[in-house]
């Protein structure tokens, strides 16, 4: 048995503890906001929070994770996921979709750490978080909104 | 009748055969502390220009895989050599082992080595000081280095580098006793000679990407 705290909610999961925690979030816990994408660390689709910093969820195991708090794009609050929220609506940045959920973990992890981030520092954070539709223009332009809101 | 300078060039070459046989004596007597020493470190120096271990001995970024391509996704020494915020080491790599599944590599202190013990494009010889520096091998004298050969965690994975990875080729217990061997004949190193060693292959595979 694996108990994960996620959300702030505890959930005591008979579980392998070598399996990935993406597929305890999608498979046992219903909680399909994280993406599947690679499954290799290679793309960002699964990027969740492991107490505050960015993890690849297909990546970490669910007996790594355990204690720790974990968070999910359904359970990210507080004011720079709202300026974050906010500045992708304004900007209209998503087009298919699929990786925003990695972008927007990446993005809050990045604005909490260093609340007026340069280009350079964005295209560190954010480096492995991929995009195959290209939003990284609009990506980057919201993360300069969301730090202005929160100045 | 010889003249003087053919006197003199007898004499010389005579010298020069004399020189040419005591070399030959000396090249076939036992080997010497120094080359047994010397031997040793070669056994180390494969070890440790192997990608295992030199993948991350790299400046800015590390390389991945057997042919040591540059590190995907892209990622940063940061400012305590565990990656840049939003990218550090452990958002992929567990400090406890491999990920079976998703076949991303990991170890107890998983890091890019410190700048102090950069590796990137050192000879041999320049390795060979680097290794038995004290102020750029981690303030380890030479038993320390033995007992970082020996049971390490983070070295000890080069034995065990999951999936997809070649294990260093060197057994362990042959490592260490290369380091005995090295260490107590006073650590020497190679002579300065030009040799080619794999460098740092970042910057060409991630550049035009946006991120």
């Amino acid at each position: 048995m694996v108990t994960l705290t996620i959300n702030g909610t505890e959930h005591v999961l008979d579980v392998d503890p070598r399996m990935p925690l993406l597929w305890a979030l999608r498979d046992r816990l219903d909680l399909v906001g994280t993406k599947f994408g690679c499954g290799r660390a290679q793309c960002g689709a699964c990027t969740v929070h492991i107490d505050g910093e960015a993890a690849r969820s297909c990546s970490i195991r669910v007996g790594d994770a355990a204690g720790k708090n974990i968070t999910t794009i359904e359970g990210v609050t507080g004011k720079v996921a709202q300026a974050v929220q906010k500045a992708w609506q304004d900007l209209d940045v998503v087009q298919c979709g699929y990786c925003q959920s990695g972008q927007i973990m990446s993005a809050i992890v990045l604005l909490a750490a260093k609340p007026t981030p340069t280009d350079a520092d964005i295209d560190s954070a954010l480096a492995g978080n991929v995009c195959r539709c290209g939003t990284y223009v609009r990506i980057r332009k919201a993360i300069h909104q969301a730090a202005k809101e929160l100045a | 009748m010889w003249s003087a300078s053919g006197w003199l060039a007898l004499a010389g070459g005579t010298l020069v055969l004399g020189l040419l046989l005591l070399a030959r004596d000396a090249s076939s007597a036992a080997p010497t502390r120094r080359d047994r020493g010397l031997s040793a470190f070669g056994t180390i120096a494969t070890v440790v220009t192997g990608p295992r271990c030199l993948n991350c001995h790299q400046a800015e970024r590390p390389l991945q895989g057997d042919d040591r391509h540059a590190h995907i996704p892209r990622v940063e020494r940061g400012p305590d050599n565990l990656g840049a915020v939003g990218m550090r080491c452990t958002a992929c790599h567990s400090l406890h082992a491999n990920n079976e599944t998703s076949g991303v590599p990991g170890a107890p202190a998983w890091s890019l080595a410190p700048l102090s013990m950069l590796w990137q494009g050192l000879t041999p010889a320049a390795l060979c000081r680097a290794l038995k520096d004290p102020a750029r091998n981690g303030k380890r004298d030479g038993a320390a280095l033995i007992t970082h050969m020996a049971s390490d965690k983070l070295v000890g994975w080069g034995w065990n580098p999951g999936q997809g990875r070649t294990p260093v080729g060197v057994p362990r217990a042959e490592l260490v006793k290369a380091m005995k061997t090295w260490v107590a004949a006073g650590m020497p190193c190679p002579d300065e000679v030009v040799m080619n060693l794999p460098s740092d292959a970042h910057g060409r595979a991630g550049e035009g990407m946006p991120w």
